[in-house]
């Protein structure tokens, strides 16, 4: 006997990724067609191991394509603040020319997506990386300055102060406080 | 593939305090999942509970009833399973004593709480987006320390 069927496709998608994700043990909330919202926190691991068991089940996560460029923004972005010697041009100018668009194409779709400004996380950054430095004790304040391309200490200085609220000897005072405590403990 | 909002509790005695505070995410441009609590002890047994969701960001009240701000920064310091939640003091007093000593004992954020509406957006607009940015750039936790 021959039996003609009709797929409801989005009724089979759906009771099948149910059907996966209660085997992951995930709770989740269905949104829409084609959006799902898991109601915790996923591990990096969990996510990766999540999106090959889909994958398998021919289901894809799609990310979404700005978070993606952003991503290589943002790598672009700390690569240069880490490497200040080898950029002899502004900021802008080698954005633009790594990732091969115009700057304000580049500036505008980082601030939608992150909800800052490229100058902000460029700064970010830079204060991030002073505060490594400023832990791992090997360099005076002066010489971090000269690396990360301060004009001189008081610049790096109210840069700090103006990022996180506080002084670098602040910050470096709270840091081996904290170190003091965690050894007692 | 990183979730598009963020969890936030608050831990306030103050009625109104709690209202402002509500109120304020209601307006930012970042997706938020805001909850309240009225003072420590509720705050605690809510984060111990086994189901709990965690927030990603916990605002704390330093003066409440039953426990302190610092009394729950201790014990959630203490505890591995809360690693990852980014602490914000949201107090009263701006004494240097309190700031650092919070700071010391694992806070990331000190806020002094303003005054004026207006000026409590603004603030929790930009703790909201400096957390953001550690939380999806993968900037060292440790090292956050930010005073507003």
């Amino acid at each position: 006997m021959k039996l003609n069927l009709k797929f409801d496709l989005n009724t089979i998608a759906k009771i099948h990724l149910n059907h996966l994700l209660k085997e992951s043990n995930l709770n989740y909330k269905s949104i829409g067609f084609g959006e799902i919202e898991i109601l915790e926190a996923l591990s990096e691991e969990k996510i990766v191991e999540l999106s090959a068991k889909l994958l398998e089940n021919g289901i894809e996560i799609v990310e979404n394509q700005k978070s993606v460029f952003v991503q290589k923004i943002k790598d672009a972005i700390i690569e240069m603040v880490q490497n200040p010697d080898d950029i002899t041009v502004k900021s802008s100018v080698y954005l633009s020319e790594k990732l091969n668009y115009n700057y304000s194409y580049i500036s505008n779709i980082f601030s939608e997506v992150t909800y800052t400004s490229i100058e902000n996380f460029i700064i970010l950054q830079k204060i991030e990386l002073a505060k490594q430095l400023i832990i791992s004790n090997e360099l005076t304040l002066t010489e971090i300055a000269y690396n990360l391309n301060y004009s001189s200490v008081a610049h790096l200085s109210t840069q700090f102060k103006n990022t996180t609220g506080i002084t670098p000897s602040a910050f470096q005072r709270i840091v081996s406080k904290r170190k003091e405590l965690a050894s007692k403990k | 593939m990183a979730k598009e909002y963020m969890n936030i509790i608050l831990a306030d005695d103050d009625e109104d305090d709690r209202l402002f505070f509500t109120d304020a995410f209601d307006e930012l441009k970042i997706n938020t999942k805001v909850s309240t609590y009225n003072d420590g002890v509720e705050l605690m047994d809510y984060l111990n509970a086994e189901d709990a969701i965690l927030p990603d960001i916990l605002f704390l009240d330093l003066n409440m009833p039953r426990k302190s701000g610092k009394e729950c920064l201790i014990e959630i310091r203490d505890n591995e399973k809360f690693q990852n939640i980014a602490i914000a003091i949201y107090s009263t007093s701006s004494s240097e004593e309190d700031i650092e000593e919070t700071f010391v004992q694992g806070a990331n954020i000190y806020i002094k709480k303003p005054s004026d509406f207006t000026l409590l957006k603004k603030v929790l607009s930009d703790v909201i987006t400096i957390n953001w940015q550690y939380h999806t750039s993968g900037l060292n936790k440790d090292n956050f320390l930010l005073r507003m």
